[in-house]
């Protein structure tokens, strides 16, 4: 009822108030329907939000909670949690594309390292310090190969967004943020999707779909906020997304291509390893940040330069729900 | 539409050591965690068959971090393998020494199935059994 009994604390008197469950993403799919809603003319405000309490649950009661949104008949039996999802994903990946696991451990880190850089200097973010490449490649090993440093963590938090007309937002703001792109797409569990992995096929379809709403490539997109709640999960994400080719993206973290000041300018919030990953509240956090960055209302050290479009992708449980939204400033 | 093989049958069978799937009338495609439908061409029209249990590993991890329950059996390594039928399923790899297990030691590696049995908690419809492979030398 956190969605009837929030309308009401904000005196949304009797509203219309659902709530999504998309697993990670369900920030992301309450957004999608939001602006599907506005744009199909049937209400002119909606606002989306995204709540979670996770931390204080305790590690294995967390990891419980979480591994319901895997297969609860045929693969969670096998002790299947999160983190072993995205474990049997970085192997496969090294598997795939031929990369020594010692190597793909170095970009797996990296891919930590950027995260904590950006998130120290983000004052609303979960985890902020500073981590080192060796102390990223050597934390304890929660599944093999992935570490502490791996993972992101279990995070309470919240975030809003108010969707609206483009008249309306014009009235309400100096800096109205237009959604140009949306997609969704789903799979089934794990094992089911076999012929893609470690790619993520509703991933390519998703974001497929944004890309030809809003009319543009995965080379136009400035930032983005992308769904690495494995160090593995970013490699993975921004390959599906077309930024980088398959088996290179841990390359690009490596040079520098993902950060500030790059062509694409990828998770300047520190991403859901460092800014957290509030599990309820991801989605619409991203939306937060990508509109935050594009305004240039961010901490300084994580302003990124001439940014115009931006875009989120997040994704739910082990690639059931994939959802991916395009924004570009509108002033 | 009627599901051909439900997880009751499939979870009786696999405690026995009978590793179920479905086979498609119309494409041939072999499921093996079943659904309502064929996976490639989702035709309805599926016969229930008996799988091998072997095949090869295509992934694996060692989950050291459990799920409330399940922490009394860690380390334990969970594998993804593709069955000689086709289709990938996910279980346990037994009679290896959880840590020492590197890439290129495990991905391509000849398994075949033997049956475990998650007795159940306050979170489950009772008790689950999970295929479980050794390796097949």
């Amino acid at each position: 009822m956190v969605n009837a009994f929030t309308a009401d604390n904000m005196g949304f008197f009797n509203v219309p108030a659902n709530k999504y469950e998309g697993a990670c993403a369900s920030g992301s799919v309450a957004t999608r329907d939001a602006f599907m809603l506005v744009a199909a003319g049937f209400y002119d405000t909606v606002m989306v939000g995204g709540v979670e309490r996770a931390a204080s649950m305790g590690t294995p009661m967390a990891t419980r909670a979480f591994a319901m949104a895997s297969d609860g008949h045929y693969e969670f039996p096998a002790g299947l949690t999160f983190p072993g999802v995205f474990a049997l994903l970085a192997h496969l990946y090294a598997s795939a594309y031929n990369i020594p696991m010692s190597r793909l451990k170095e970009q797996l880190g990296a891919v930590a390292v950027q995260g904590y850089k950006y998130g120290k200097l983000n004052e609303k973010a979960h985890l902020r310090k500073d981590v080192t490449l060796e102390q990223a490649m050597k934390s304890f090993v929660v599944a093999s190969p992935l570490g502490l440093h791996d993972c992101c963590p279990f995070s309470d938090g919240a975030a809003a967004a108010i969707i609206t007309t483009e008249e309306n937002a014009k009235k309400l703001t100096k800096k109205p943020v237009y959604i140009i792109g949306a997609g969704q797409a789903s799979s089934g569990p794990m094992a089911s999707q076999q012929d893609y992995l470690p790619r993520i096929r509703a991933r390519e379809l998703s974001s497929q779909r944004a890309y030809a709403m809003a009319g543009i490539k995965p080379q136009d997109v400035n930032i983005c906020e992308l769904h690495d709640c494995f160090t593995i999960a970013g490699l993975i994400a921004a390959e599906g997304l077309g930024f980088f080719d398959y088996g290179k993206a841990g390359e690009a973290w490596e040079k520098g291509l993902t950060a500030l000041g790059s062509k694409t300018q990828i998770n300047l919030s520190g991403g859901l390893k460092s800014k957290g990953h509030p599990i309820g509240a991801t989605g619409v956090g991203q939306v937060y940040e990508i509109v935050k960055q594009l305004r240039g209302e961010v901490e300084a050290g994580r302003i990124p330069e001439n940014a115009r479009i931006g875009m989120t992708d997040t994704l739910g449980g082990d690639g059931g729900t994939l959802c991916n939204l395009i924004l570009q400033r509108g002033w | 539409m009627e599901y051909k093989l439900p997880w009751k049958d499939y979870n009786d069978a696999l405690k026995k050591g009978k590793l179920l799937g479905l086979k498609c009338k119309d494409c041939g495609t072999v499921v093996a965690n079943p659904k309502m439908v064929c996976r490639k061409c989702a035709g309805p029209n599926l016969d229930i068959v008996e799988l091998s249990g072997k095949g090869s590993i295509k992934s694996f991890t060692t989950i050291f971090v459990a799920a409330e329950g399940r922490q009394n059996e860690c380390p334990y390594t969970v594998v993804l393998v593709q069955l000689d039928e086709g289709p990938w399923t996910m279980g346990n790899l037994m009679d290896q020494e959880p840590a020492k297990l590197a890439l290129d030691k495990v991905i391509g590696k000849r398994v075949k199935m033997m049956t475990k049995v998650f007795p159940g908690d306050k979170y489950t419809a009772g008790d689950q059994a999970r295929p479980f492979f050794v390796f097949d030398n």
